[in-house]
């Protein structure tokens, strides 16, 4: 609820349509160059560029704005709303990949083994097929893989990720104490975890398209794992990003005691990708 | 930028540049009103392209067309339509309307509310461009089924990028019309104070926040399906087509009450005004708008019961179907009983609204034929479906943000519209909508499929009066925005409290509402509330 007291309404802005006109070149660029002309990458990445140069003028807006004291508790509160349910979305978006698996796994899979439902398309398409997990399906799409054990690098990062967890909690609790030195190191050492998971994770894939003949075309398998680890990998990598921007912030000492929901917006953000690591980690690898 | 913060905080006047005042803006009204200028002109857009689908249905053998464009057409309007004019026209009221109603200076994150709209115009853009690509645009279907969808052209991966971009515009819109709500009500505007519109807006913005990004992970599956060799949707990499099916319409049921709950709250604020009298059954309106959007979650399959499906899920999906009409009946009901021995007038706003009270519950009664699965096993993709989503959407979507507009127009501009041709403007529209739409459930019915150029002779006749309906319906943009036009022009200046029964707090500030308005919060008077105190 708003408190009493002046409202906050910002002033114009550029940076939005900056944005805008970002995200069409990315993605008109992109469209050109997956249909086959690759000149047009270079207008993907110019439109990657405009994107990189919004987000640096635009965050550094609202940076200056709050130090200059000008955002209030109510602001502060819409700030929190909308991160809240920007990671609401974000879940909901891996819920598509998740759900894609499921149903994968515990419906189209065994229908096309001819259970229930799906007999007929066993039986006058491919008799010869029995439904098993991992699999590439009735034509072997992609050719024999093997799967990445779970119990090897995927349990490491696993472990990495949640010390990653302990890690930036120390730090958000140095912030609140006052601990700079604490603060730096412990987000430091957030930073570095996350960086030595993606480094296995890269290391995973080198592994899986060298060794295993596992593929993005490796079949139903191949594309939910590399589409879920993939997606986990790129907001990994995005949230260390925001992790070591902040790392920088806080060492300008732009946050004090109660003022550091940049801070926590990327915590949030780290315990997000956290969790999906989990439920990858279950469902992916292990079960 | 952040140089003339300083100085450009708080009330200023309107920014004096064209580019200031409506590339740059952070106000919700100049945002909402590009919100609805955007939907005007996709209404048109999407209206073409409708007109040259009846112009080729108007016989029977082909007369116009190529199939291909033909298939093109309906693909294209349906995309125009859901995701370029009735979604941005209710985004823009939003805009426009929520925080004139909680008493709020603007929305929470204005400075997003304006990526939001202006990521619009370039999803579109590219949208719109594959017509003049080699090899021509999208023609698999809005639902962009695969494996037919994969067979498109170059045009896919600039459809399945446009639609990334409008979610990213529809979330962020979404994200903020909650913060908004939930955290910039004035001092006493309750949760169960604020008028329905809100209620309905805030609800509707959780179901974007929660399907959008599954759409957009439907759509990234396609995208790699054809260009990265992946087998979602291939059987014979273990995929299933079906699956897409169940992903696409888990976003797309939520999606249609997306398309009508907004439509709800617009209705419950008309007829109250009109019937002088409160809303009847409030609170129930509330929970029963909750109720909608939760069950929207758990009916998607009732879009596939002729796809296949093991018989228990046809039964769950059915029977989950038919539960929505009980609240939705609560909803018809309370209109009806709010207008019950009310002083009622006839102004146009309230025309549009009681009209969308009759031709949307045709619409519902028609959805609840095509739940029973067996019946749907005939009506599945033919014209009764098509003649089942018209009704909801234009004479239910599209005739609530007319209402809207002719409703809060005089609050928007200071002026009133001509009353004489607002009616002529809704009368035309009323019998020309349903020559249109009603032959449709007769064509559906007798076995017309939809999405095919050419038809059996006997289905001409019906065929060539929804013609004659739907070129009727096309002059209407050209009369509203007449109408419109001529009252911002020479319209009679209008009161705050544009009509003698208003209620609310957007009634309360001056027509038209200054730039800004609500710099200090506002005092709440529970008795000039829309909705009154509920309590007692």
């Amino acid at each position: 609820m708003a408190q009493q007291g002046a409202y906050y309404v910002p002033h114009g802005s550029r940076w939005p349509i900056v944005g805008s006109i970002g995200l069409f070149t990315t993605v008109f660029g992109a469209a050109h160059w997956i249909n086959g002309n690759d000149g047009w990458r270079w207008v993907m990445f110019a439109g990657i560029a405009v994107l990189l140069v919004m987000m640096f003028g635009w965050f550094g807006t609202v940076i200056r704005e709050s130090i200059g004291g000008m955002y209030n508790r109510q602001v502060d509160t819409s700030f929190r709303m909308g991160m809240i349910w920007f990671i609401f979305s974000e879940v909901m978006f891996f819920g598509a990949f998740f759900g894609a698996l499921f149903y994968a796994r515990s419906l189209s899979v065994p229908w096309l083994g001819g259970e229930g439902h799906g007999a007929l398309t066993h039986d006058v398409l491919w008799s010869s097929f029995t439904a098993a997990w991992p699999t590439n399906g009735p034509q072997g799409i992609g050719g024999a893989f093997e799967t990445m054990a779970p119990w090897g690098i995927p349990l490491l990062n696993t472990l990495l990720l949640l010390s990653s967890g302990v890690t930036i909690t120390i730090a958000h609790h140095a912030l609140k104490a006052g601990q700079r030195k604490k603060l730096l190191a412990f987000l430091a050492a957030t930073v570095l975890l996350g960086a030595t998971f993606l480094f296995f994770q890269a290391h995973e894939y080198i592994e899986a398209y060298t060794h295993l003949n596992l593929t993005l075309q490796s079949g139903i398998y191949g594309s939910t794992f590399f589409m879920l680890t993939g997606f986990h990998g790129l907001h990994v990598t995005l949230g260390a990003i925001m992790l070591t921007v902040i790392w920088f912030r806080c060492a300008k000492g732009h946050f004090d005691k109660e003022h550091h929901f940049g801070f926590e917006a990327v915590a949030w953000y780290w315990h997000f990708v956290d969790v999906v690591w989990l439920g990858l980690f279950m469902f992916v690898y292990v079960l | 930028m952040a140089t003339h913060a300083a100085t450009h905080d708080h009330h200023d006047e309107k920014p004096e540049g064209f580019l200031d005042r409506w590339l740059f803006t952070t106000n919700h009204k100049d945002i909402g009103t590009l919100y609805l200028v955007f939907a005007f002109i996709m209404v048109c857009i999407g209206g073409a392209m409708s007109g040259v689908i009846r112009a080729e249905l108007m016989k029977p053998g082909m007369q116009l067309v190529q199939p291909y464009f033909f298939n093109e057409m309906t693909t294209m309007h349906a995309l125009v339509m859901i995701f370029g004019a009735i979604m941005p026209a209710f985004v823009g009221l939003a805009n426009w309307m929520v925080p004139l109603m909680i008493g709020a200076p603007d929305m929470a994150l204005p400075r997003m509310n304006n990526w939001s709209f202006w990521i619009l115009p370039f999803a579109f853009a590219l949208l719109l461009s594959t017509l003049f690509m080699a090899g021509g645009a999208p023609a698999g279907g809005w639902t962009m089924y695969p494996p037919l969808v994969l067979q498109g052209g170059n045009a896919i991966a600039f459809m399945i990028f446009a639609i990334h971009l409008m979610g990213i515009s529809s979330i962020m819109g979404a994200i903020n019309i909650i913060a908004t709500i939930l955290n910039m009500r004035a001092p006493g505007m309750d949760l169960l104070k604020m008028p329905l519109f809100v209620w309905t807006w805030l609800i509707t913005a959780f179901l974007l926040i929660a399907v959008m990004p599954v759409l957009a992970g439907a759509v990234t599956m396609l995208l790699t399906d054809k260009y990265f060799g992946t087998s979602f949707f291939n059987a014979a990499g273990g995929g299933d087509p079906v699956m897409y099916q169940h992903i696409f319409w888990f976003f797309g049921h939520p999606e249609v009450y997306i398309m009508i709950l907004p439509a709800f709250g617009i209705v419950s604020e008309i007829i109250p005004t009109f019937a002088r009298k409160p809303l009847f059954g409030y609170r129930a309106m509330v929970y029963a708008t909750a109720c909608i959007a939760f069950l929207s979650f758990i009916v998607w399959a009732h879009h596939m019961f002729t796809v296949g499906m093991p018989l228990g899920g046809e039964l769950f999906f059915m029977y989950a179907t038919m539960l929505i009409a009980i609240p939705t009946g609560v909803k018809v009901f309370n209109w009806v009983t709010t207008m019950w021995r009310g002083s009622l007038t006839f102004e146009t706003p309230m025309r549009w609204a009681i009209a969308f009270v009759i031709l949307f519950t045709i619409g519902g009664f028609s959805g609840v034929m095509l739940a029973i699965v067996p019946a749907d096993f005939q009506y599945q993709d033919t014209y009764f479906v098509v003649a089942h989503f018209h009704y909801v959407l234009v004479t239910g979507a599209l005739f609530s943000i007319i209402a809207a507009i002719y409703y809060w127009w005089p609050k928007w501009t200071g002026r009133m519209y001509n009353e004489k041709w607002a009616k002529f403007h809704f009368w035309w529209s009323m019998v020309f909508v349903n020559v249109l739409f009603f032959p449709q459930h007769f064509l559906g019915l007798a076995g017309m499929p939809r999405r095919i150029p050419d038809y059996n002779v006997a289905f001409a006749d019906f065929n060539f009066i929804s013609s004659i309906g739907a070129f009727g319906m096309l002059l209407t943009p050209i009369m509203f925005f007449f109408i419109l036009w001529h009252s911002k022009k020479y319209g009679a200046k209008a009161d705050a409290r544009s009509w003698e029964g208003a209620k609310g707090l957007e009634w309360t500030v001056p027509s038209p509402a200054p730039h800004h308005t609500f710099s200090t919060p506002p005092v709440i008077d529970d008795s000039a509330l829309a909705h009154g105190d509920v309590t007692h």
